[in-house]
């Protein structure tokens, strides 16, 4: 087993509403308190507490990358905010072994005033890199940034992207052996956040530890092994980061990946009874997540009641927002009426098709009565799953790392002749 | 791969501490911030450097022409306008010292919400810029040194540095104390101001302490800079000595401010990020 490189160990952390508010306050306002307070015009101050974290323990080993996620206010920077020793802890203690470096916000420091190079010598300080180092660096640091022609110019005079890329290509290159990491990517543009994913990757391999906070759970799920979920400062769940991730998306949209009904609550008619729903994988297993390069499918059981109509079950499936298709049943049995009985039918949907991110399912069990569809039995957001690309290169991602946009991801074949 | 450090993360303790080590560790880091505020102080300033010179002078005229020539301060043995000048620099120094380490957590908040490294690099790098200047106004007191042929006595000269030592621990202690002190009252910002009207006043910039009353002058010596600036003068232009008793006040109050305001600040670092 790997040697431990972050261990925490109920770290908890108590802000005081009462605290925050005082911090603008002014000298008078607080003596004028203190005065009340001895003639009794004015009770001791009630604070309220809250606890922005709670007993929080995990063990990180070396080389890992562990990603934080969790909604607004879960605790996930408050938590880093400790580990990089910002602020300290209420309770509970942390050890942390080797060489930290962290990266709350890229540029950290950058003065308007300073030409570029002034400022990478002066954020590189402040990160803690050596000026050996940074001397030794400057050239790809430059190049990274694709400002080298204006770095002489003081910073003032860049535009907010200029300023950007510089800024991250300073944190690119420090090469602490601890890299504590918050909500950096939300910066620049598209293409630039995709170069500095792929670095973050670079990091990734090269044996660093990582703990890496971002609401963007897409490059969480890429980027760490493993995951905590926080929620109202505490870690509601750790594992592995495909499954963390789809939980998380499931929960925050209150679906799952399956779905099943009491006898007496099963939505039905006087035709048909749906029992259940679920998203399975090719063995059959209930999925919270799917291999991008794997069938996921879409398993509807149900009883049919009496002899009717052919039953058509069907599938609306959505993902990032927007309806990917639909698709029904039109083999052989849904041109046969239907005959009363227990039957379990499954869509698969290919692998090497859907896009990463999380995928609703609607299901629906239709009959049709010409020209329309009638629905017996049709439930919004039924389940559930997340799909992960495991970054083999193997899928129609080949290496590339960054941003892949689209609803579907289609692994198409590619004729190319040189003419 | 492993450098073997380890960090221990804990609930802060109220006690003071002084982590010289780690202090020792961040060096780097001080100079960088140090060269920093060196290198902006100038930047898109026509007269650059020379404002270094210019402010002293300009304050020190006003001085000698109001004091000097209306009021007829006494000077004791040496020229009025060295006297002046020898009390303007330091006194420069220290104000400069003041507000700028008074200041420097507020105005390095990003940095203190963003990184971490010891919060007392900032008001001690706020300590030696302004040294800087005061070493570029030196030729200014050199120049009068020689058009009044005043030149040092001898081995007081080795004082020079002891009395702008102490300038410096006294800025700093202060600014330990007013900086924590500002992140939570931001009162701090208006109250430096008006003190530094005073303490020119008070500290013997524009008259020799030792022609003032006897009981007055050690009412004066719990002023470090009273101490500071009559060692100086002593030091540079042959100046009569201090009452060695004065200055061991001014000392002793100097050492109380400092490592008050050390042990303040220390105490209260670990919220800063917090309450800032």
């Amino acid at each position: 087993m790997a040697a431990i490189a972050i261990e925490a160990d109920s770290l908890s952390k108590r802000y005081r509403i009462g605290e925050l508010q005082a911090a603008y306050g002014t000298l008078r306002e607080s003596m004028s308190h203190t005065a009340k307070r001895f003639t009794g015009q004015e009770h001791r101050r009630g604070y309220e507490e809250i606890w922005a974290l709670r007993d929080v323990s995990f063990q990180l080993e070396e080389g890992k990358a562990l990603g934080l996620i969790g909604r607004n206010g879960a605790g996930k920077s408050t938590l880093l905010k400790i580990l990089t020793r910002i602020t300290t802890p209420t309770a509970g203690r942390a050890e942390i072994r080797g060489r930290v470096g962290s990266l709350l916000e890229v540029g950290t420091g950058f003065h308007p005033e300073l030409t570029g190079r002034e400022n990478v010598f002066l954020n590189g300080a402040i990160l803690g890199m050596k000026r050996r180092e940074i001397q030794v660096k400057m050239p790809e640091i430059a190049e990274f940034s694709g400002v080298e022609k204006f770095l002489d110019t003081p910073v003032k005079r860049y535009s907010s992207g200029m300023h950007v890329r510089l800024a991250f290509s300073v944190a690119a290159h420090f090469e602490p052996e601890i890299m504590l990491v918050d909500e950096v990517l939300s910066v620049g543009d598209a293409e630039f956040q995709a170069r500095c994913l792929g670095r973050m990757e670079d990091i990734n391999t090269t044996g660093r530890t990582v703990v890496f906070v971002s609401h963007q759970v897409q490059s969480v799920a890429q980027l760490c092994d493993r995951v905590l979920l926080m929620d109202e400062g505490r870690i509601v769940r750790d594992g592995e980061s495909a499954e963390v991730v789809a939980h998380y998306l499931q929960s925050a949209t209150g679906t799952s990946s399956s779905q099943a009904w009491v006898a007496e609550e099963e939505p039905g008619d006087d035709l048909v009874s749906l029992h259940s729903v679920r998203a399975v994988r090719g063995d059959g297993e209930t999925a919270d997540y799917a291999d991008v390069r794997e069938p996921v499918g879409i398993e509807m059981a149900y009883s049919v009641l009496r002899d009717g109509p052919p039953i058509l079950p069907k599938i609306k499936v959505v993902a990032g927002g927007q309806i990917a298709f639909n698709a029904m049943d039109v083999g052989p049995r849904s041109k046969e009426p239907s005959r009363p009985g227990e039957y379990v039918a499954t869509a698969w949907i290919p692998g090497n098709f859907l896009n990463e991110g999380l995928v609703t399912v609607d299901a629906a069990l239709c009959s049709i009565d010409s020209p329309k569809l009638h629905h017996h039995v049709s439930i919004h957001e039924a389940v559930s799953f997340h799909v992960q690309d495991p970054l083999e290169g193997d899928s129609s991602r080949g290496m590339f790392t960054g941003q892949w946009r689209g609803v579907v991801r289609p692994l198409l074949d590619w004729t190319t002749k040189e003419l | 791969m492993r450098s073997g450090r380890t960090f221990v993360i804990k609930p802060a303790s109220r006690a003071p501490h002084l982590d010289i080590s780690e202090l020792w560790h961040y060096r780097e880091l001080l100079q960088t911030l140090v060269w920093r505020d060196v290198v902006v102080r100038y930047k898109q300033t026509f007269l650059g450097v020379a404002w270094a010179i210019l402010v002293p002078v300009f304050t020190a005229t006003v001085y000698i022409i109001v004091f000097g020539k209306f009021a007829n301060f006494p000077a004791g043995e040496v020229p009025y306008p060295s006297l002046v000048i020898a009390g303007v620099l330091p006194m420069q120094y220290f104000a400069s010292s003041l507000t700028a380490s008074s200041l420097s957590l507020a105005a390095n908040l990003q940095l203190v919400t963003k990184v971490y490294f010891p919060r007392a690099l900032l008001p001690l790098a706020a300590v030696v810029v302004p040294m800087i200047d005061f070493i570029v106004g030196l030729p200014v007191l050199i120049f009068l040194m020689w058009l009044y042929g005043t030149w040092p006595g001898g081995p007081e000269l080795l004082l020079a540095p002891f009395a702008m030592a102490l300038a410096m621990i006294t800025a700093l202690g202060a600014g330990f104390l007013l900086s924590a002190l500002n992140v939570r009252y931001r009162d701090v910002r208006y109250m430096i101001p008006v003190f530094l009207q005073v303490l020119p006043l008070l500290s013997g910039v524009m008259y020799a302490v030792e022609e003032i009353p006897t009981k007055w002058q050690w009412i004066l010596a719990f002023n470090p800079m009273t101490a500071v600036i009559a060692n100086w003068r002593w030091a540079m232009l042959d100046a009569s000595a201090p009452n060695p008793g004065q200055t061991a006040v001014g000392v002793a109050v100097a050492l109380v401010v400092f490592f008050g305001g050390l042990a303040i600040f220390r105490s209260s670092e670990p919220r800063f990020a917090d309450t800032i």
